[in-house]
């Protein structure tokens, strides 16, 4: 059906004004970059949080100056409450993984590269693109605003279980607004990535440039695109787990909430509610979000290390295959955050083998990384350093999968520091160090100019041994059977285990230390770096191919035309041992697919 | 810097590894009959998942020592077997080996999950509540009383909500704060949510269950060794969590017996 | 074995519009997978928490068949809204005006017609918390309703640009527009059997 009007061929006008070029901004760099602001701000947040946390398990009384001014409930006099710590602990873990883990690798960079990377102008629906931030950064203003309230910040983990969740302030400090701010917060932001998800599934389907197929696409576009297919589910079940968790909490339903529990002396006026649906709804959400946390640094790191090595991946379509059936199976694992909880143990071993099972396609695609790197010429610099760390963070953090898959020895390391040693090696760690990567790669290509490379190095140094220095304890400590998510150890159980927890400690207040490295290198640089070249790291793929910051409209006048895949490197080209994505030279020397 | 990266890579792993191979954090010992089973699957998957980290972290570290910003001139090329061989090596050994863990592993979790308690097991109680344990045995009747959640009243410590006023069952039923138990006889635990989850956790007896409020959840087991052992709360409830814990007491049968009169008489 | 392509290409034509239709059409099958998804998390809510025994079936108030009728009539009006922009020797949008007002007016009819079941509901002593099955009753149709009044909104939307605009709106438009409303139509059908023997 053709329509009779002419439309216009930009997807948007050209930005003018202040507001719309910085605030209101229609366009997909822009709100990426919004996106990955967010994020900073909210992992310094929780970083913070995180050394409140540490400094409290190993000086327990001591006074942290300051703290008594903000939380003079939470932390009279700077002595922080043993609810306060649960405070620090939900809103560290909810910060964390929502407003940094989701945003930044996902939100951040692939609003900013994919469309480039597919040859478009923007993404498909630059309005709701742009509601997608607003609603994210209203529901971290909403979660933050936890902290200002009387009573609190909720106290319930980011897991926030049923019924302590559930059934209100009777339940203790933060459970009354503190636990409902939560839930809209986390609400809103499940509508923003809903949003997200749209445009870039859309964008990824329709607005490819010509000669671009779907296996010509990057595999950092690829992992975009996988993560916006889970992440497009994975929130719609996140959502109205939120919403009955609001009627449970200020409607009177028992969505959660069985009969006669008595909470601080009160009988609870609820009946007929299942703890564990809330447990099923936020797992089914849950897991599927860990890996939405870490498949767009496999894709940054993937695309950082070709870049780095000059040459390709052994096999690039065995690297996107092994990205589907990691996003295939995660919907079948669930329940293995539940094997203790009550559930069917017969489920509990049905779970176990696709938990297992993934190993296959993680392996894989370590295995890919560990044998391209044979034969190559690795480039060092900050980018490539944090992405060959990466791939040493994801095999630590991957191997104590292997022990948390098993029902059996579950048993033994659940709710032990070994659970928390796993998941923050490879989201705290490995996910965190695919952004840093991405970010010392992609900065000169945003911002016009190079970051310094000295300070990018001593950067990763520190973080490298001080990440390893923290969370590799952590491990040993959950062998022994320390419990996590307490606020004190204050029993003879836990005394001959102070001295790690203060070696944890120490190195984690080195190594975020080290961050302000980062942060004073990433501001100065964005005004005071080097200017950089169109394509400093003598790439292939299509964001290399327009200036540094790219225009309003990305590629200008011209549309940009693919001739191959990006992988061109270690052959003869005009340019070096490399021949661009949109170059339609003849590719002389390639490889073998 | 890519040899340097290399020597770090390799330090980092021994220094890793070494806890681990000197046995410096192993779990406490086992006094249950059905733990040695997971104590055997848990060093069998220290001993894969070890020796995977060392391998996949010391090639990670020779490629990065040998392959990185290399002056010679010459050219990059491909591993020999290219991803066909990563793909067969991933399936072969990682699946292999993972599976069979997983098979394995069944057994060890069958004995604590698929068996039921034998008709004689001796049933016991225990509420968690926030923030602290407590545990009834069903006293000379063999018959606990039913709960009345309106009639908890822990000022005057009817923790369960007992109505032995009116209910015949409820009279000699025995409410302690510590987990007595005979060596050598299976308990068969009764699991109660008092207000919200809880769970039970004894390292060395290899259990860990939730506490679900709104279901019965029951483990049973049965200790081997004599003494004084945790039983701590892991499951996040409220912000006495970190103190929720009471004692498992594993004792002689005849020194059981004399407490559980002893105890009998007070109530 | 090298790969030898070379090319020249000249910019494509309007690939960028076309683009954008297709872009259109594949959002809104994107957003009406994730309804589904979004309906089927509150569907296994239901099926968790029928295991627990006290469950005293609903009889809808009838007022909730004529709700159906409506709507499913207004997805035959809006086809009709489609033939009529389609077909003679000019079509446009606005040809197809008349019934798209027609399926709106139908639309609006359900959304009242709800609120008159809720009112009814709510006389026989059911609200949203009186009873595990009440509270499914009022989730899922509530739910139900919201997204039909963003339905109501696109077509809003629509009738106001073929009425100011001196050319016309893009196609996609309509067309996304009426793929959303018969998923509601398809969605409540669903629903109410759900409703019907289950609640």
């Amino acid at each position: 059906m053709e329509d009779a009007a002419v439309q216009p061929v930009q997807v948007h006008a050209p930005p003018e004004g202040f507001i719309r070029k910085f605030v209101f901004s229609l366009d997909h760099k822009m709100i990426g970059k919004q996106y990955y602001g967010l994020a900073l701000m909210a992992v310094f947040m929780g970083m913070v949080l995180s050394w409140f946390m540490r400094f409290h398990l190993v000086w327990p009384d001591a006074k942290i100056p300051g703290l008594g001014a903000i939380a003079p409930t939470g932390a009279p006099g700077g002595v922080i409450t043993p609810e306060y710590y649960l405070s620090l602990l939900t809103m560290h873990g909810t910060l964390m993984v929502f407003f940094v883990l989701t945003n930044a690798p996902f939100a951040g960079f692939g609003n900013y590269f994919l469309p480039i990377q597919i040859g478009a102008e923007d993404m498909a629906f630059p309005r709701f693109n742009m509601m997608s931030f607003w609603t994210t950064l209203v529901a971290f203003i909403v979660l933050v605003s936890a902290f200002f309230i009387p009573d609190g910040p909720p106290i319930s983990g980011w897991t926030a279980y049923a019924p302590l969740s559930a059934v209100g302030k009777d339940a203790g400090p933060g459970l009354g607004w503190g636990q409902n701010l939560w839930a809209m917060s986390i609400a809103l932001f499940c509508v923003g990535q809903l949003l997200g998800s749209l445009n870039f599934i859309a964008t990824t389907l329709d607005l490819r440039a010509k000669g671009m197929t779907l296996m010509r696409m990057p595999i950092c576009t690829w992992a975009w695109f996988i993560t916006s297919c889970i992440g497009l589910l994975a929130f719609a079940v996140l959502l109205p787990a939120c919403l009955l968790l609001l009627l449970d909490r200020m409607a009177g339903t028992s969505f959660f909430i069985p009969s006669g529990l008595v909470v601080s002396d009160r009988l609870q006026n609820h009946a007929g509610g299942s703890p564990l649906l809330w447990q099923h709804l936020f797992w089914f959400f849950g897991h599927p979000e860990v890996y939405i946390a870490i498949l767009p640094a496999v894709g940054i790191v993937s695309h950082v290390l070709i870049t780095s090595m000059r040459k390709p991946l052994l096999s690039a379509k065995v690297m996107i295959y092994s990205m589907m059936s990691i996003g295939f199976l995660s919907w079948m694992v669930w329940g293995h955050h539940m094997f203790v909880s009550g559930m069917n143990p017969f489920s509990s071993l049905l779970f176990s083998f696709p938990t297992l099972t993934i190993t296959i396609p993680a392996t894989i695609i370590t295995l890919i990384w560990l044998g391209s790197l044979f034969g190559a010429n690795i480039q060092i610099n900050s980018a490539s350093l944090f992405a060959l760390g990466f791939v040493s963070m994801f095999v630590s953090g991957g191997v104590s999968g292997f022990f948390l898959a098993q029902p059996s020895i579950d048993i033994y390391l659940h709710a032990t520091y070994f659970v928390v040693g796993h998941f923050h090696m490879v989201m705290g760690v490995a996910a965190i160090f695919g952004i840093l990567s991405g970010t010392y790669f992609w900065f000169p290509k945003m911002s016009g100019r190079m970051m310094n490379e000295t300070l990018g190095q001593i950067h990763f140094w520190i973080t490298f041994v001080g990440t390893y220095c923290i969370f590799m304890p952590f491990h040993y400590l959950g062998l022994v059977g320390n419990v996590r998510r307490y606020s004190s150890f204050v029993d003879d159980f836990m005394a001959p285990l102070m001295p790690v927890h203060k070696f944890i400690s120490i190195a984690a207040f080195i190594t975020g230390a080290a961050q302000l490295i980062f942060l004073y290198n990433l501001i100065h640089s964005r005004f005071r770096g080097k200017i950089a070249p169109e394509n400093p790291w003598n790439a292939t793929s299509l964001e290399w191919s327009i200036p540094s910051p790219p225009p309003w409209n990305n590629f200008g006048d011209k549309h940009p035309v693919v001739f191959h895949d990006p992988y061109q490197y270690g052959v003869k080209g005009s340019k070096g041992d490399f021949v661009m994505q949109d170059s339609p030279e003849q590719v002389v020397g390639g490889w073998d697919k | 810097m890519g040899k340097f990266f290399g020597v770090i890579l390799v330090l980092i792993t021994l220094v890793s590894a070494y806890p681990i191979v000197t046995h410096k954090f192993v779990q406490p010992v086992d006094i249950s009959t059905h733990g040695h089973a997971i104590d055997e699957q848990l060093a069998d998957t220290m001993a894969e998942a070890g020796l995977a980290f060392v391998g996949a972290q010391l090639l990670l570290a020779f490629f990065v020592w040998k392959f990185s910003n290399r002056k010679d001139g010459s050219k990059v090329v491909h591993l020999p077997g290219g991803a066909k061989l990563m793909v067969a090596t991933a399936f072969i050994f990682i699946g292999t080996e993972v599976l069979a863990l997983g098979v394995l592993g069944q057994k060890a979790w069958a004995d604590v999950y698929f068996t039921a308690p034998k008709p004689d097991a001796m049933q016991i109680q225990a509420q968690a509540g926030q923030f602290a344990f407590y545990f009834r045995y069903p006293g000379a009747d063999g018959r606990f009383g039913p709960l009345h959640p309106d009639k908890i009243d822990e000022g005057n410590q009817n923790y369960f909500g007992l109505d032995p006023a009116n209910d015949v069952e409820a009279r000699d039923d025995i409410v302690t704060a510590e987990l007595t138990i005979p060596i050598n006889r299976e308990i068969h635990l009764l699991l109660h949510a008092k207000d919200v989850g809880h769970s039970f956790y004894v390292r060395e007896l290899r259990l860990q269950q939730d506490f679900v409020p709104g279901l019965d959840l029951s483990l049973h087991f049965t200790a081997t060794k004599t003494g004084k052992y945790e039983i701590v709360c892991t499951q996040l409830c409220g912000l006495g969590h970190y103190n929720m814990k009471a004692y498992l007491n594993v004792l002689a049968q005849d020194e059981f017996d004399k407490w559980l009169k002893d105890r009998a008489a007070e109530q | 074995m090298a790969s030898t392509v070379v090319q020249h290409a000249a910019p494509p034509p309007l690939a960028e519009r076309h683009g954008r239709e297709r872009a259109t059409r594949s959002g809104i099958w994107v957003a009406i997978f994730a309804i589904t998804m979004s309906f089927a998390a509150f569907t296994s809510a239901l099926m968790v928490r029928q295991g627990s025994g006290d469950w005293k079936h609903i009889v809808p108030p009838p007022v909730i068949y004529l709700n159906t009728v409506a709507l499913l009539i207004s997805s035959i009006t809006l086809e009709r809204a489609r033939n009529r922009a389609t077909s003679g020797s000019r079509p446009q949008l606005r040809n197809g005006l008349p019934w798209i007002v027609v399926t709106f007016v139908l639309g609006l009819f359900f959304v009242l017609g709800q609120y008159l079941v809720w009112r009814q509901l709510a006389a026989q002593g059911l609200y949203l918390a009186t009873t595990s099955n009440s509270s499914f009753f009022y989730v899922f149709t509530v739910m139900h309703a919201l997204h039909l009044l963003g339905g109501i909104v696109a077509l809003t939307y629509l009738i106001a640009q073929i009425t100011s605009r001196q050319g016309q709106p893009r196609w996609s438009l309509f067309d996304g527009a009426a793929t959303y409303w018969h998923f509601m139509g398809v969605l409540w059908l669903y629903l109410l059997f759900v409703i019907s023997t289950r609640l």
